[in-house]
């Protein structure tokens, strides 16, 4: 129902929230027009400025060309090395939580309470806590410096918040309906694949908008576990930016920002309402 | 969730012959719940021994923890947790407030708006960190950009400023999370019961009155979520200030996730680093447990009522 | 042989005991109805019955066998829920035949017996739906459909009319009275509904807290109560419960109410006379209480006359319901609705004092 009335308090109240909102959108606007601007535009004019000539040469060269450390490839190989961590992470950490949280909810066995109490208290664990271990794990199984080693991580970590996340779920599903599938004779993988799976969609959806953009934006892990070439692109950003201290390059540097950005922005636009519904469900626990 | 209801559960029954479900549910919680207690406590372990480049035997006792805390990147590091810790949660919880205030309001284009403050939870704190220290760098950034309209004496350096520093992480991560805060208060702004609303209005409640007395006393839980949550995440924050500020200028924007990381990785000291991180937990303990405390409390109060 | 057997189950949740030395032998055919207020265990009872739950101790025996360990998919039983649990993502088709699907049934028969099944609950129109689509009435038709194709030793119905309106569960307890009588299958039913179990049930069972009060059939369980528990909680309005001493006269052992002016005497069975010349509870029910003109049979002594003052009148169309004072207590009368009285006017009313019962002041329990 919106009220359509313009006193000055509603006046004011546009005013205010139009602002904010601008301010807010500025950091983005600027990398997007920095984007096609040349660097010797941005030395000259500072950031915040409109393109005079438009230099989309920027994105294939933050794309292809552009170097960092030693490697002259752009921020191609990064890209793929984030995305060939970050997919097969989410749907591992995805599925095997959506089992355990279905496990946790709908079914009793020894120590269920216990064990799921450990998971959740992990999703206060600090990183820290966790880097050296993962370390010795890694180099123990051969690991270290490779992309499977961070799919490793991210699928076990992942699982504390995957589970937490589908066990609130699946914890509404009454009590009734699984009962009349075991009196059916359904047992405990046919009543997961017949009646909850169905049920699942806007959960599952959540989970992987939500894991999905953790990792992808994960940086301490990466810049840790991995060196050189198969660094995630969160790490190569910040590589780049020290590579090119003396001689910025803003230009090309906004365009390597926005296409590191790219993926985890259009699965929020596109998530929309899911996105916001992992925040307010994630609060829960 | 009450006795009955939890009886309700049907039980896995058998064993041998249910091999595959309790594999299934078995090998993912043991290995998500394993790691996190294995992981801490062998972290913790490594804190009580003299290992330097790699983990070893050997007991030192609280030697690594004197060392790490007499550290003066620890001690710059902990004053600016503290700084950044309540700069950043009692400001994003304002703004955040706020901003839900604001839309709560039923105007036009809220979606839009919504969208627009929660845009920035979607992006990496790496590249918050990238675009700001561009936006805040005096020679490129905000000030340049002042400058050259004329007014030449602006100043806005704090990114160089060693004092000030600081608040150009605070200002960032504000814009970075407001909008957790703003989605949270605002479902609790909507879930307030109408009714309530109405009857104060009928007790001749303006619109300050109403939002101050009425509205406002209900989002306390809301309010202590975020303010954890907040917490949690300023303990650790490690991404936006590597992207920011590196920690500089020299260590003036040091905290305690970066300490951990040098010692650990930079100098090799495995024993200092998991004492630090052990440092870290206990701090961010200091939170958790009276909230976890305070939840036990209330649901109790609930339940007697 | 019997088709249902509960022998000595007790049920511990935590440090609560919530059933209590449960015995029920129930015969083929029988519809048993468990009956009591929310928090009995009846429900618990039910899903012990059925599997879904485990007793602390006891055995419960399905068609001579005992099944303490047989998962519930194997006891020969169907169950319909309060709720339907109806499997939302499925059509009303696969729903009925998801048992069926479970067990490897073939297509052919699945189908035959969905088509038998639908015919008889008249819900051929709506297999091919979802339940979301269907109405509560239809739902629980759905539920019955799932639970008839089975063909079961035992149906097991937790609270199925709860959650429809008023109109539609005399409707559906009628369904359900027909089914029974057409197939002669044993039931046990839960209901905290007295109305739902004196008219559907062969033998009640009324529970109170975990234990039996009383396993009879309706006509005992009416008109014999056990106890106070089981008095007050069959019957609507509820049984009139009075102080009342025994006393010996010439004709016999006489109840005596109240004192002084407003003293009313009903004669009792002989068999209470071991608790003459002390106090007990006087059991009547209202409807016993009637218009001066009422025919209570032949026997002598059958009716007293008494005169009563009126408190309240509550005129529900069918009868006129009566607050008056028998000695110093209230007592509600069933009375015709032709009658008229005045508040406070002390008015004739005949007593049924074939139908009086006598309890124990200390324990509730029946003395005669």
């Amino acid at each position: 129902m919106r009220d359509t009335t313009f006193t000055p308090g509603r006046i004011f109240i546009y005013l205010a929230v139009w602002s904010l909102a601008a301010a807010w959108l500025v950091p983005l606007a600027v990398v997007m027009l920095n984007s096609v601007r040349t660097a010797e535009e941005i030395v000259q004019t500072s950031m915040i400025g409109w393109p005079q000539h438009w230099a989309w040469g920027n994105y294939r060269t933050a794309w292809a060309d552009f170097c960092v450390a030693q490697t002259c490839s752009g921020i191609r190989p990064y890209m793929l090395n984030s995305a060939l961590v970050s997919i097969p992470a989410t749907i591992v950490s995805t599925v095997f939580g959506a089992v355990a949280g279905y496990a946790v909810s709908l079914w009793r066995f020894p120590g269920d309470r216990w064990i799921y109490g450990i998971v959740t208290l992990g999703l206060f664990l600090p990183q820290q806590m966790r880097l050296l271990p993962w370390t010795i794990v890694l180099r123990d199984v051969g690991l270290i410096n490779t992309l499977t080693g961070l799919v490793l991580i991210h699928s076990i970590q992942g699982l504390s918040f995957t589970t937490l996340f589908c066990r609130n779920y699946y914890i509404a599903i009454p009590r009734e309906l699984i009962g009349a599938a075991r009196i059916d004779g359904a047992g405990f993988f046919r009543i997961f694949r017949r009646i909850v799976l169905p049920l699942s969609p806007p959960i599952l959806i959540v989970t992987v908008i939500w894991q999905f953009t953790h990792i992808w934006n994960e940086f301490l892990y990466g810049v840790t576990f991995t060196t050189g070439q198969q660094q995630p692109v969160t790490a190569a950003l910040i590589a780049l930016s020290a590579a090119v201290a003396d001689v910025p390059q803003h230009g090309v540097q906004s365009a390597a920002v926005m296409i590191a950005a790219l993926p985890t922005l259009l699965v929020y636009l596109l998530g929309g309402r899911y996105f916001v519904r992992g925040l307010t469900a994630g609060a829960v626990k | 969730m009450s006795e009955a209801a939890a009886a309700r559960r049907p039980k896995v029954f058998g064993l041998a012959r249910r091999l595959p479900e309790h594999l299934t549910i078995w090998v993912p919680l043991l290995l998500a719940a394993g790691h996190i207690v294995s992981f801490s406590l062998w972290t913790l372990w490594v804190s009580f021994t003299p290992s330097t480049l790699l983990p070893e035997f050997g007991w030192v006792g609280l030697h690594n923890y004197t060392a790490v805390l007499a550290t003066r990147n620890w001690r710059i590091a902990f004053d600016n947790l503290l700084l950044f810790g309540s700069a950043f949660v009692v400001l994003s919880l304002l703004t955040g407030l706020g901003l839900a205030i604001l839309l709560d309001q039923r105007i036009r284009g809220e979606n839009v708006l919504r969208s627009i403050f929660l845009y920035p939870m979607a992006v990496s704190f790496v590249v918050t960190g990238t675009v700001w220290s561009w936006l805040l760098n005096p020679g490129v950034g905000v000030q340049k950009f002042v400058n050259d309209f004329g007014w030449m004496s602006f100043r806005f350096d704090w990114l160089i400023n060693r004092d000030m520093a600081i608040w150009t992480i605070v200002m960032a991560a504000v814009w970075q999370s407001a909008g957790f805060g703003m989605a949270l208060f605002l479902a609790g702004l909507r879930s307030v019961d109408t009714d309530l609303i109405k009857a104060a209005q009928i007790d001749g409640a303006g619109p300050v009155r109403l939002y101050r007395r009425v509205i406002l006393p209900t989002l306390w839980p809301i309010t202590v979520t975020v303010v954890v949550i907040q917490l949690q995440f300023a303990i650790t924050t490690f991404d936006l200030v590597r992207a920011l500020t590196g920690g500089g200028p020299g260590i003036a924007t040091l905290l305690p996730a970066l300490v951990v990381y040098d010692f650990m990785f930079q100098r090799g000291l495995l024993g200092r680093g998991a004492a630090a991180a052990v440092l870290m937990l206990l701090t961010l303990l200091a939170v958790l447990l009276p909230y976890a405390a305070w939840r036990h409390v209330q649901a109790r109060k609930t339940a007697r009522a | 042989m019997s088709a249902l057997t509960v022998r000595d189950v007790t049920k511990q949740f935590g440090s609560a005991e919530v059933l209590t030395g449960i015995n029920l032998d129930i015969a083929s055919g029988e519809f048993t109805v468990l009956v009591g207020p929310s928090g009995c265990g009846k429900s618990t009872l039910l899903n012990i019955i059925a599997g879904l739950e485990r007793q602390t101790t006891g055995t419960i025996e399905i068609g001579g066998r005992v099944v303490n360990d047989v998962p519930p998919k194997d006891r020969d039983i169907a169950m319909v829920f309060q709720s339907y649990a109806l499997y939302p993502s499925m059509t009303v088709r696969q729903n009925i035949t998801f048992g069926m699907e479970c067990r490897n049934v073939p297509r052919a028969q699945r189908n035959e017996a969905v088509a038998r099944v639908a015919k008889l609950l008249q819900i051929e129109a709506m297999l091919d739906r979802k339940p979301a689509q269907l109405s509560g009435g239809q739902r629980q038709r759905v539920a019955m459909g799932r639970a008839l194709v089975r063909d079961p030793l035992l149906f097991l119905f937790d609270e199925p009319l709860s959650n429809l309106d008023a109109q539609l569960r005399t409707e559906m307890r009628m369904e359900i009275k027909q089914l029974h009588q057409r197939l002669g299958s044993t039931i046990v039913y839960v209901t905290h509904d007295q109305i739902e179990a004196m008219t559907l049930a062969t033998r009640i069972a009324v529970m109170r807290q975990g234990v039996v009060q009383q396993f009879d059939d309706p006509e005992t369980v009416y008109n014999r109560p056990a106890n106070l528990f089981v008095a007050r909680f069959m019957g609507a309005p509820p049984m009139n419960t009075l102080s009342a001493r025994l006393e010996a006269t010439s004709g016999g052992t006489v109840a005596v109410i109240g004192g002084g002016e407003t003293v009313i005497r009903f004669p009792v069975p002989a068999a209470a006379a071991s608790w003459i010349g002390r106090s007990v509870v006087l059991g009547i029910r209202p409807e016993c209480i009637a218009e001066p003109t009422r025919y209570f049979g032949d026997a002598p002594g059958a009716t007293v006359m008494i005169a009563a003052p009126v408190e309240m009148i509550e005129p529900t169309g069918a009868e006129t319901i009566v607050v008056l004072r028998l000695g110093d207590e209230r007592a509600l009368a069933r009375v015709s609705p032709d009658l008229h009285y005045r508040l406070g006017e002390t008015a004739r009313f005949a007593v049924d004092t074939r139908k009086i019962n006598l309890f124990d002041p200390a324990t509730g329990d029946r003395i005669a």
